[in-house]
C-alpha cells in the first residue's frame, strides 16, 4: 500500500509541477559528439525560427532506421515547403558508433547527425527507448514528442511541422 | 523515522509544496522551474510450463518499475530516479529484490561558463569507455553509476577536462572500492583559430583511473590502490577517419584473473572511410587482462569500471541474436570487424525505380594466445593460482606471457553476414539476410558442446495500404548440428497508424535431437500508442536466451504467460 502511497504523491507532483509550466519546454544542454569527433553542445540546436525534429535512432533499431529512411524519400519536399531540418542523435556506443558515418552516408541521408555514445542526451530528454522522436517548435520548445515508429507514422508528424511552420500552435 | 511518521512528513511536504507552488509563482521564484521525466513498467505474470524449462516463480508475477523526475532552473538541476522490484522480472539479478524500492539514483547539478559540478549519482564515459564508463542498461539490469562528485571544465574553446571520484551502485549497495578519475579531451582545431576550416580535423585525449579497496586479510599481498589510464586519437580528413584507444592497467589480483599480478592492457582501432552512397569501417581489437572492477571479488556484470565493446554485428533479427550472441572476453580476446553498405543508385538496371541497399559484415574473434609460466596446462595453472600460492615456476605470479598481436588457435565466434534491402513499388519493400555464425558455446555459455556452427536466413516484407495501414512479416530459419539444433521462425504485424499495433509470432524448434524438446513458442502482442505513452500486453510462451546490448548480455529464461510494458515520457 504504502508504494501506492508514494506513487500517487509522485505522479501527483508531477502533474502539478508540470501544470505551471506553460508551453513546452526549451532543449536541456548536453555535451554529444559530431561525426568528426567534435564537441557539440545540445543548447546551440536552432533552425532560424523554423521547426525543428529530434530523432533518437541507433543502427541496431530496426524500426528507427525505418523511420528515418522513410523521412529520407521526402526529406527534400519537407525542407522546401516548411524549413524543417532533422536532426538524428544515435545512442550506438563504442560498439557501433564507428558504423554510423559509413551508414548514414550510404543510406543517402542529408540529417544533421550526432553521437549520443553514453546516453547524456538521451537522459536530458527523459527517452526510454527508441525510436523516440520530438517536434521543436521556431521558439525551441519541444511541443510534440512520440515513441515506437510504424510506417504512417511520419506523415501524422509531418502534418504537425506544416502546423508549425504555419505559425499555428500544437498542444 | 518510523513509517507513519515518514508517510505524514511527506504528506506535509506535498502540501506545502502544492501551496508553494501556487503562492511562489506569482513572485516568480520558480519561473523558469521546469519538471520533466520518463515512467517505465515491465510486468510479468508466470504460469508452470516446464516443458520449455520456465522456472516455478512463487510470487506467480515479476514487476520492475523506473520512474524518472528532472527539474531544471537556469543553471540548476536536479534529478531522482524511484526504482522498484515487486518481485525483479525473471532473469534480472535476484539482488535487486533486496529492496522492493527506493531511490537508488538521484543527484543535484550546477553549470555555468564551462563549469559543471555534479553532486550525487551521475554516468562518465572517458572515450570508447576501455579504461572507465559508468552506464545504465536498464534491459540488462546493467547499473554501474557512480556516487560522489564530478567536476567538468572547459577552461577555453577545445580543452575539456573531467574529474570524479566516487563509489559505483551496487544493486542496492555500493561498492567498497573507491574510483578516482581524470581526463582530457583536446579538439586541436578549435584550440587554434588558423586550423578551424581545414579538412583535417583532430582530437587527443587521455585520462587516468585509480581504484582503492581494502587488501582484507587475504594470504596475498593485494595491491590495495590499483592505477590504471588510457591515451585516444581521432582524425578525419575529408571522406577518411581515423579512430585509436590504447589502455593500461596495473597489476589487480582479482578472481577473475586467479589472482594473478600481470599488468592488463587493450587496443581499438578503427578505420572509416565513407560517401555518397557507400561506406566502410574496419576495427580491430586486442585485449589482455582488461577486466576493471572496483571490486575485486565482483563477478558477472557487477561493478565494472570499464566497457570492452564486442567486435561483432548487433544483430536485430530474433535467431540470428538472441541464440549465439557474442560477448566480450575480458580477460583476453584479438577481434576484427568489417562492415561495408553500399546504395545501388535509384533508377539503374540493377538498383531498380527505388535502389537498392546492400550491407556486409564480417567479423572474427579468437583467443589471445598464452605462455603459461607454471608448467602445466591452462586449467591446473588456473587452479594453483586460485589457491593463492606464490609458485616456484612463477615467483611473480603473472599468470602467463603474451603481447596483443599474439593470436591464439581457439575460435571464439565468427558472424559472416550479406542483407540485401530493395523497394520493389510504392507499397512494397523486401529485405533478405543470410547469416553464418561460428559461436564457442562451451567459453560462451559453459556449455559442453562443440562450437556451434549456424545457417540463418531471413526474409522480411513490409506493405503499406493508403497512408495508415501496414503489414510486416519475418519468416527465418535456422539451421545447425550443434546445441537444439534447427529453428523456424515466423512473424506477422499489423500496423495502423499512428495508435495500433498488433503482432503474432511462433518458433518452432523443430530439429532438436530431444523428441520432447521439439517445442512451438508462439506469442500474441497489441502495442498502443498515444504519442510518447506506449502500451503493450502480450501473451505466450517465450523462448529461453541471451539478451544482449553492446556485447554485454542476459540470460532470459523461458517463460510462458502475460507480459505488460508501459513506457511514458513528460
Amino acid at each position: 500500500m504504502r508504494y501506492a502511497c508514494t506513487l500517487l504523491a509522485i505522479g501527483l507532483f508531477a502533474t502539478l509541477s508540470l501544470q505551471a509550466q506553460d508551453g513546452g519546454r526549451q532543449i536541456p544542454s548536453v555535451d554529444i559528439k559530431a561525426l568528426n569527433g567534435s564537441t557539440f553542445n545540445t543548447g546551440s540546436i536552432e533552425n532560424d525560427g523554423n521547426p525543428i525534429i529530434i530523432s533518437f535512432w541507433a543502427t541496431w533499431c530496426s524500426p528507427c532506421k525505418r523511420e528515418l529512411n522513410a523521412i529520407a524519400e521526402d526529406y527534400v519536399d519537407w525542407q522546401d515547403e516548411t524549413g524543417v531540418k532533422l536532426i538524428a542523435i544515435s545512442i550506438d556506443d563504442a560498439r557501433n558508433m564507428q558504423k554510423v558515418k559509413p551508414y548514414v552516408d550510404g543510406q543517402l541521408w542529408d540529417y544533421e547527425v550526432y553521437l549520443d555514445p553514453n546516453a547524456d542526451f538521451k537522459r536530458a530528454m527523459n527517452v526510454n527507448n527508441v525510436p523516440h522522436t520530438f517536434l521543436i517548435d521556431g521558439n525551441g520548445k519541444i511541443v510534440w514528442q512520440h515513441n515506437s515508429y510504424q510506417p504512417g507514422d511520419e506523415l501524422e508528424l509531418y502534418e504537425l511541422v506544416e502546423k508549425l511552420a504555419a505559425g499555428e500552435v500544437i498542444n | 523515522m518510523p513509517m507513519k511518521q515518514l508517510r505524514l512528513l511527506a504528506a506535509i511536504s506535498l502540501f506545502s509544496f502544492c501551496y508553494f507552488d501556487s503562492s511562489a509563482q506569482e513572485e516568480g521564484i520558480l519561473e523558469g522551474l521546469q519538471i520533466h521525466g520518463n515512467f517505465d513498467v515491465y510486468g510479468q505474470q508466470y504460469n508452470k510450463d516446464s516443458i520449455i524449462g520456465a522456472p516455478i516463480v512463487p510470487e506467480q508475477s515479476g514487476i520492475n518499475a523506473f520512474t524518472n523526475l528532472i527539474a531544471t532552473k537556469g543553471k540548476f538541476s536536479a534529478g531522482v530516479r524511484i526504482e522498484s522490484y515487486l518481485p525483479p522480472v525473471q532473469g534480472f539479478d535476484v539482488r535487486y529484490g533486496n529492496q522492493p524500492i527506493g531511490v537508488p539514483f538521484r543527484y543535484a547539478r550546477f553549470a555555468q561558463d564551462g563549469l559543471e559540478v555534479t553532486a550525487g549519482n551521475f554516468y562518465e564515459q572517458f572515450g570508447n569507455g576501455l579504461i572507465l564508463r559508468a552506464y545504465e542498461e536498464r534491459a540488462l539490469g546493467i547499473d554501474n553509476a557512480f556516487d560522489g562528485v564530478r567536476v567538468k571544465y572547459s577552461p577555453f574553446r577545445g580543452v575539456y577536462l573531467k574529474g570524479l571520484v566516487g563509489n559505483q551502485r551496487y544493486y542496492w549497495q555500493k561498492s567498497d572500492g573507491i574510483v578516482r578519475a581524470f581526463d582530457a579531451e583536446f579538439q586541436v582545431n578549435e584550440l587554434f583559430t588558423k586550423l578551424e576550416s581545414s579538412a583535417l580535423r583532430l582530437s587527443l585525449g587521455g585520462s587516468v583511473v585509480s581504484k582503492y579497496q581494502s587488501g582484507g586479510n587475504s594470504s596475498l599481498d593485494l595491491p590495495e590502490n590499483v592505477a590504471g589510464g588510457a591515451g585516444r586519437f581521432q582524425l578525419n580528413w575529408k571522406d577518411f577517419g581515423l579512430m585509436g584507444e590504447y589502455a593500461f592497467k596495473a597489476n589487480d589480483p582479482t578472481k577473475s584473473n586467479h589472482y594473478i599480478y600481470k599488468n592488463g592492457q587493450g587496443i581499438f582501432l578503427s578505420a572509416t572511410y565513407s560517401r555518397r552512397g557507400f561506406g566502410v569501417n574496419i576495427s580491430a581489437k586486442s585485449i589482455d587482462n582488461m577486466e576493471f572492477r572496483s571490486d575485486r571479488e565482483a563477478g558477472l556484470n557487477d561493478l565494472f569500471i570499464n566497457y570492452l565493446p564486442a567486435l561483432s554485428r548487433q544483430h536485430t533479427y530474433n535467431l540470428a541474436a538472441t541464440l549465439y550472441p557474442y560477448a566480450t572476453q575480458p580477460n583476453g580476446e584479438v577481434g576484427i570487424q568489417g562492415d561495408l553498405i553500399y546504395k545501388i543508385k535509384r533508377g539503374s538496371k540493377i538498383g531498380g525505380k527505388y535502389g537498392t541497399t546492400i550491407q556486409i559484415n564480417v567479423s572474427m574473434i579468437n583467443a589471445l594466445k598464452r605462455d603459461y609460466l607454471v608448467n602445466s596446462d591452462m586449467d591446473s595453472a588456473n587452479a594453483l593460482l586460485d589457491q593463492q600460492v606464490y609458485l616456484e615456476d612463477d615467483p611473480g605470479r603473472e599468470g602467463y606471457s603474451t603481447t596483443l598481436l599474439n593470436i591464439g588457435d581457439s575460435t571464439y565466434y565468427r558472424d559472416y553476414n550479406i542483407e540485401i534491402e530493395r523497394k520493389f513499388t510504392k507499397h512494397f519493400k523486401l529485405k533478405a539476410t543470410y547469416v553464418y555464425q561460428v559461436y564457442n558455446i562451451a567459453l560462451i555459455q559453459n556449455k559442453v558442446s562443440p562450437n556451434v556452427k549456424a545457417n540463418i536466413a531471413v526474409i522480411e516484407g513490409l506493405h503499406t495500404m493508403g497512408k495508415k495501414h501496414s503489414i510486416r512479416w519475418e519468416a527465418q530459419t535456422l539451421f545447425t548440428h550443434e546445441d537444439q539444433g534447427d529453428w523456424i521462425f515466423g512473424l506477422v504485424e499489423y500496423g495502423y497508424s499512428p495508435h495500433w499495433i498488433f503482432t503474432i509470432l511462433n518458433q518452432y524448434n523443430y530439429g532438436n535431437k530431444v523428441k520432447d524438446l521439439r517445442v512451438n513458442y508462439p506469442t500474441a502482442q497489441i502495442t498502443y500508442i498515444q504519442n510518447a505513452l506506449r502500451l503493450s500486453l502480450g501473451y505466450g510462451r517465450q523462448r529461453a536466451g541471451i539478451f544482449c546490448v553492446g556485447g554485454v548480455c542476459r540470460n532470459v529464461p523461458a517463460a510462458n504467460g502475460l507480459t505488460v510494458a508501459i513506457t511514458s515520457s513528460f
